[in-house]
């Protein structure tokens, strides 16, 4: 069919506008916090104002005296409930499972960060929860706050005394190769180094996180509203570990969701206080986070210092590739924070080279901060920052180009698949397409002259390179179960078509701003020939969606659009058979286009309409051979991560009187497989390029020594905005469809956030090295004003 | 945010009587007093609004003097002020963003006297007069270190009366964050001289650079300032920039607003 076409009947390649912008845009858009349930208090919590203490005294008494108080709760109301848990089991280098704290949901005689939450008010509003706060009289003995990672290895105050060390484990990958890659390190005929922190960031969705829990007396059922991009999975942690409620009796609903970035993934300490609080007191409980209050229990992202080498032999052929990363976990281990530094950035170390020899070692260590989880990208970012900045170091001490050493070591388009020397195989990809294409859309033959016009001006250009690989789509059960996962990571999908054929779908996928209303139904639209706006998506409902594990690692659309797809393959088999029945010929025979099914070689025909109506009013109908009714529920395991890969390329301008980067021109040339909907993945690429140039220019979450947040709010951190951006020029034209998803798709939604910020960066040191700066061997991010001004100065 | 009683006068009489009350505080935008007193941090038992004080509101030019009403937003200054003093109107159109410009005041920002506040510069560099309910102010007078002014208690702004200058202009350089002034200068050409006033970077809050305001009065060009510095000691040091990046942005930023006046 030709694209046109395709793109008129809305299925697989069209840009649809998204369906669901209509309500977002109109400001009816029903998020948890527009729920309000009959007789709901408010709970508003007192939290640590130090990063570490010992909690002497809680004195509630006067509080609770207060008008409209119902209650002020400490950890003394929940000494029956468990630990929040951690959904990840990393094991250390010599077999030992990595160390893990109780993580109670008030604290339990210490504050281990500020924000700790130390007691909570519920009152009939939340100025009087407010009030009250104030009479509750909370003695803390002070500790000295943990912060710096390396010394909180090394020995002294301990984040958690029960554990005996700050390091929650010593994680060697492939431990075998540690041997072989010294040796290599011994021969290399050059060896680059690079010294750098990814800086710590807050991932600051739009809507801060809310919880409304209530509690039916007469049926025993628990309902909580959340703000979550995976409701089945906080059903499951919340109800099986912490407050022993069985699936049956506990229905978590997240409604829409305005982003998450992956800070929504994790179970908090709030779900499970207004599940439990809304029990105890009969009513129901809501807490709506300030966005103060976000800064310091939101986790936080990123946060590794890290050495790498690289290792090259006197043909600038990668030989070998190590790392040390001290990564740090926060006061308490969130849901996911040890595969982060561990399984989603030891595994893509590769990058898109060949490089035959590679050891990660990670420390992931306790610090009195809030903890720390994934962040768009979470570990890949990492991981890709580290070899493009390194490999942009190695050409640089080399006095080669960028582009050549990076072709030059590539894994070639005839080496797929490509097994890894860090477990994973690549199943398709083609790194010199998007390079060639890159360099096409950046106009790289045009830079030598702008740089000469920014000159003229008095500004120092530059041109910064990066190609990455992300592992997206994760991944198949049995894999993540043994390497630690305490979840599956499959996904679900219900069919339902209805009677007169319009069909509702329900998934174990959360859109919380990704647009799967509408892509969702362009791939079921697509599957059978009718039109998408016969197709509803439902999520975000435990009590109506089968069991899914939610959004996040871009894997909704290759996990849980192949578990739809799986679903309506189901439902076209099943629709055959109904047609097959009605036309009274062979279900062999039967074909589905455009929604009408035809006998092949003769003019017999039945619409959608007339099965799915007989599927329902059986009145003609095989009901010895086939149920009535038209549902299917699927579930789908992959069997491989997908691998999205592209180049990016950034110019930015550097006034050397100020030391203030601009960025100038950014362009994307990204393999994401097919693309469903081709306008959806350009505002994927373009939201995640403004957080990756924000990580790289901009946002940086800081502590100072005593563990108090300095960028606790934006009159410090830095979001960015649209004018510190470029229009950005994407491209996914050079796609290698995935092998072993249904679709063919890869995933595009954490791209742009892990490709940009080594690209920037590089870009930041071509424009000093051409400027005259040739000292500077790195700036670390933010790339602030003051830093590259202080760097231009040594 | 704790509850207060909010009183709304429409004279200049009411507003002072107002203000006696115990607890009582004036309120001009509300730009910085209503987030802090949504954190709590502040919380008056009486807030009394200027903002519908007619007396207190306009901008007015005459014998080479530029008088705006205390109470007047940035946002009337950035379109009202143009015709007479562009680099005035330039400042207040580049405060905050359109929902601050809208409300925010200049009585209410000189009041304040945030260290990293645009107007302070301006008042300052312009030798400007701030007048209140019982006397007039020189701004050399007004400023009185971080957050402090010669504003004694129940003191109303009602004016700031600006001398219009041959030639100025505001050079600001954002935090990147809060895009208040990093560091940010007002230089402003009289007749009888030159005057420079650096904001966001000083400990003491606003300053006039003296040195270069003797430089440039004998020669009004940027290279007069080659071989002159700030030091680094006496600036705020954060996560945006250390002591010396402050002092440093001062004397790039002078010279660039001499360029650019």
């Amino acid at each position: 069919m030709p694209k046109d076409e395709i793109a008129n009947k809305g299925g697989i390649g069209a840009s649809t506008k998204r369906r669901e912008d209509l309500r977002f845009l109109t400001g009816k858009g029903r998020y948890t916090d527009d729920i309000n349930i009959r007789g709901q208090l408010y709970a508003h919590f007192i939290r640590s104002e130090v990063a570490h203490g010992r909690i002497i005294s809680i004195d509630a008494s006067a509080a609770e005296a207060m008008p409209g108080v119902a209650k002020v709760f400490t950890s003394a109301d929940f000494a029956q409930a468990g630990s929040i848990p951690c959904g990840w089991q990393v094991t250390d280098r010599h077999g030992k499972a990595m160390l893990e704290p109780k993580h109670p949901i008030l604290a339990e005689g210490k504050v281990r960060h500020v924000g700790d939450p130390i007691a909570v008010v519920v009152a009939e509003t939340l100025d009087q929860a407010r009030d009250a706060a104030e009479a509750v009289v909370i003695e803390i003995e002070e500790l000295p706050a943990v912060m710096d990672m390396k010394a909180a290895v090394a020995g002294g105050d301990l984040v958690h005394e029960e554990l005996g060390s700050n390091l929650c484990f010593d994680w060697g990958f492939v431990e075998e190769n540690k041997a072989a890659v010294e040796e290599a390190f011994a021969k290399a005929a050059h060896v680059t180094t690079l010294e750098l922190v990814n800086n710590r960031l807050v991932a600051n969705p739009m809507e801060p996180r809310v919880a409304v829990g209530d509690f039916e007396e007469w049926t025993g059922q628990h309902t909580l509203y959340t703000t979550s991009q995976n409701p089945h999975v906080i059903r499951l942690l919340m109800g099986a570990f912490v407050l022993s409620i069985p699936e049956h009796k506990l229905r978590v609903v997240a409604p829409d969701v305005g982003g998450g970035f992956g800070s929504k993934i994790f179970h908090y300490a709030e779900e499970a206080f207004v599940t439990k609080a809304a029990h105890i007191l009969k009513r129901p409980v809501k807490w709506t986070s300030t966005r103060s209050e976000a800064f310091v229990t939101d986790a936080h992202g990123r946060d590794h210092v890290t050495k790498i080498q690289l290792a090259l032999d006197a043909q600038n052929n990668f030989t070998a590739l190590r790392t040390d990363t001290y990564a740090n976990m926060g006061a308490y281990l969130s849901t996911f924070a040890p595969s982060v530094p561990t399984w989603l950035h030891g595994t893509l170390m590769a990058g898109n080279y060949k490089t035959p020899l590679i050891y990660v070692n990670v420390k992931a260590v306790f610090t009195n901060t809030v903890p720390v989880d994934a962040y768009r990208g979470a570990g890949r970012p990492e991981a890709t920052f580290q070899l493009e900045r390194l490999v942009d170091q190695a050409a640089r001490e080399l006095g080669v180009s960028p582009f050549d050493l990076r072709r030059q070591n590539f894994i070639q388009p005839d080496q797929f698949p490509y097994q890894t020397p860090v477990a994973v195989v690549y199943d398709t990809g083609n790194y010199q397409a998007t390079l060639d294409k890159l360099v096409e859309m950046a106009d790289v033959a045009g830079f030598e002259a702008r740089a000469a016009e920014s000159k003229s001006r008095g500004k120092l250009r530059g041109f910064g390179l990066a190609h990455y690989i992300e592992a997206c789509g994760i991944a198949p059960s049995n894999l993540v179960g043994q390497l630690g996962a305490r979840a599956g990571l499959y996904e679900s999908a219900s069919v339902r078509v209805n009677a007169t054929g319009s069909i509702t779908v329900f998934t174990g996928s959360h859109s919380h701003g990704q647009g799967h209303e509408t892509t969702f139904a362009q791939v079921v639209s697509d599957m059978i020939g009718i039109d998408a706006s016969q197709i509803e998506i439902v999520h975000g409902d435990t009590s109506n969606t089968p069991m899914g594990m939610g959004t996040y690692g871009s894997r909704s659309l290759a996990v849980g659009g192949s578990a739809m797809v799986k679903a309506t393959n189901k439902i076209i088999n099943k629709a055959k058979k109904i047609a097959a029945h009605l036309m009274e010929a062979s279900e062999a025979d039967i074909e589905l286009k455009d929604g009408v099914f035809t006998v092949a070689g003769t003019d017999k025909s039945k619409t959608w309409v007339d099965v799915t109506l007989a599927a329902y009013v059986p009145h003609n109908y095989p009901l010895e051979n086939l149920e009535p009714g038209l549902e299917e529920t699927a579930f789908y395991d992959p069997s491989n991560f997908t691998y999205p890969a592209g180049a990016y390329g950034c110019e930015v301008e550097v006034d050397p009187e100020t030391g203030k980067v601009e960025v100038v021109a950014f362009s994307a040339a990204d393999d994401f497989g097919n693309v469903v909907n081709p306008m959806i993945v350009e505002g994927q690429v373009h939201g995640g390029l403004a957080q990756g140039i924000g990580q790289a220019l901009l946002e940086h979450c800081v502590y100072d020594e005593n563990g108090q947040l300095l960028s606790g709010s934006y009159m410090d951190y830095a979001m960015p905005r649209a004018d510190d951006f470029p229009m950005f020029q994407v491209d996914h034209s050079c796609a290698t469809p995935c092998t072993h998803n249904p679709l063919g798709v890869k995933g595009c939604g954490e791209a742009g956030a892990i490709g940009s910020p080594p690209a920037v960066i590089n870009a930041v040191l071509d424009a000093l090295h051409r400027g005259g700066f040739t000292h500077v061997t790195h700036i670390d991010m933010p790339a602030s004003p003051s830093r590259v001004w202080a760097a231009m100065q040594r | 945010m704790q509850s207060f009683d909010l009183v709304k006068p429409s004279t200049l009489a009411e507003a002072v009587s107002a203000l006696a009350a115990d607890g009582a505080q004036a309120l001009s935008g509300g730009q910085t007093l209503i987030p802090v007193m949504k954190q709590r941090l502040a919380a008056p038992s009486v807030l009394v609004s200027l903002g519908g004080i007619a007396e207190m509101r306009g901008v007015a030019a005459a014998q080479g003097v530029l008088r705006i009403g205390a109470a007047t937003p940035h946002a009337a200054v950035a379109r009202e002020a143009a015709a007479h003093y562009p680099a005035l109107a330039k400042l207040a159109g580049g405060i905050g963003d359109p929902a601050v410009r809208n409300r925010g005041t200049i009585g209410g920002s000189l009041a304040n006297n945030d260290p990293s506040a645009c107007y302070p510069s301006a008042a300052l560099a312009s030798g400007a007069t701030i007048v209140t309910n019982r006397r007039q102010i020189a701004a050399d007078d007004f400023f009185q270190g971080l957050f402090t002014t010669a504003l004694q208690e129940g003191e109303i702004i009602t004016e700031v009366q600006f001398p219009i200058p041959e030639r100025a202009a505001y050079v600001k350089f954002e935090q990147p964050a809060s895009r208040f002034a990093l560091t940010a200068v007002f230089v402003a050409k009289y007749a009888n001289g030159v005057r420079v006033a650096v904001t966001g970077a000083s400990n003491d809050g606003v300053l006039r650079w003296k040195a270069a305001e003797e430089r440039l009065s004998a020669n009004f060009s940027a290279s007069a300032l080659s071989d002159l510095n700030l030091s680094g000691a006496d600036m705020m040091a954060d996560l945006h920039g250390s002591g010396d990046y402050r002092a440093h942005l001062a004397k790039v930023l002078t010279g660039r607003a001499v360029a650019a006046s």
